[in-house]
């Protein structure tokens, strides 16, 4: 008898932990859907953060990534091993949330009139002194996520991906599916249409 | 108001404050109840949709070829005719030689 493997050749519990996600899959596939869990639990952390960058409130996030799993267990007999799995889960997780932002994108927030107070003050200062202005606030924070909130889906996605996390292009290409022209001409436009809302910040607050 | 300092302000902003990656508690165990109770995908599912597609396929085929000879004008039937009638006349005269 295999190491871990119980007659009807399903993992026992003990020995899941102990077993690479290769082993894992084989496992679900064989017919042992236990065996998801320890590969849920290992890459959930790293789903739930990609979730938070695209969602909009708290209770979207575990909708998300709820999708991106089931998404993943329907799917998993497509997984050919020749790149680690949680590259193949990361690109359907950014394709789950790219999903999500195009189907919410009609509610898209489209003005900075209801800035905070803290907001306000923050953006105020940068006008007075931009060096004082700290890249650290939570103002800041929100800020950059209301003026991602207004972009388009695409838009969101590359800027995300290119100037936040600061991903090559290559590798955006593969998490997305675009092939590397469209994802080049996406960037142009998307960094086109941040600096249009940034245009409308100046307009709506300051002239 | 400097837009391009503005917008790396804020990006760099977005840079240093990454996505919390904290699972709920008990994540896993809903996920695991919502997928075992999931329908298994059939794999005779997908192929009688693989099927159906390749059906359709034909289908298609089937209409263009019998569509495509219909478009032919009366001369041009005759000499189709002449020439399936040729063909199978010449195994015929071959024979004939033969004996």
């Amino acid at each position: 008898m295999a190491f871990g493997f119980d007659g009807a050749g399903l993992v026992q519990e003990s020995a899941r932990m102990e077993l690479s996600d290769a082993d894992l899959i084989a496992a679900v596939l064989r017919g042992d859907t236990a065996s998801f869990e320890p590969l849920v639990a290992k890459y959930s952390p790293r789903v739930f953060a990609t979730a938070r960058r695209y969602a909009r409130r708290d209770s979207e996030v575990e909708d998300i990534v709820q999708e991106v799993w089931g998404k993943a267990f329907q799917k998993l007999s497509s997984f050919r091993g020749e790149a680690p799995f949680e590259h193949w889960l990361m690109r359907l997780a950014v394709r789950t949330c790219y999903d999500f932002l195009r189907e919410h994108q009609r509610n898209r927030e489209s003005s900075f009139t209801d800035l905070t107070e803290p907001e306000n003050e923050w953006l105020g200062q940068f006008v007075r002194a931009p060096e004082e202005a700290r890249e650290d606030a939570d103002a800041a924070r929100q800020l950059v996520e209301r003026l991602l909130a207004m972009l388009s889906p695409a838009a969101r996605l590359v800027i995300t991906l290119l100037e936040i996390e600061d991903r090559p292009v290559k590798e955006i290409s593969v998490l997305t599916g675009w092939s590397v022209p469209l994802v080049k001409v996406r960037a142009f436009r998307a960094r086109a249409e941040l600096r249009k809302c940034l245009r409308r910040i100046a307009k709506e607050k300051y002239l | 108001m400097n837009l391009s300092e503005l917008q790396n302000k804020l990006l760099a902003a977005a840079r240093r404050n990454p996505p919390d990656s904290q699972v709920p508690y008990a994540f896993e165990k809903r996920i695991m109840a919502r997928l075992t109770a999931m329908p298994k995908p059939s794999e005779w599912l997908a192929w009688s949709r693989a099927l159906w597609f390749g059906a359709a396929a034909c289908v298609a085929v089937a209409l263009l070829t019998s569509v495509w000879p219909a478009q032919t004008t009366e001369e041009e039937d005759g000499r189709f005719s002449e020439g399936v009638e040729q063909s199978i006349l010449a195994s015929v005269d071959d024979f004939d030689g033969v004996q």
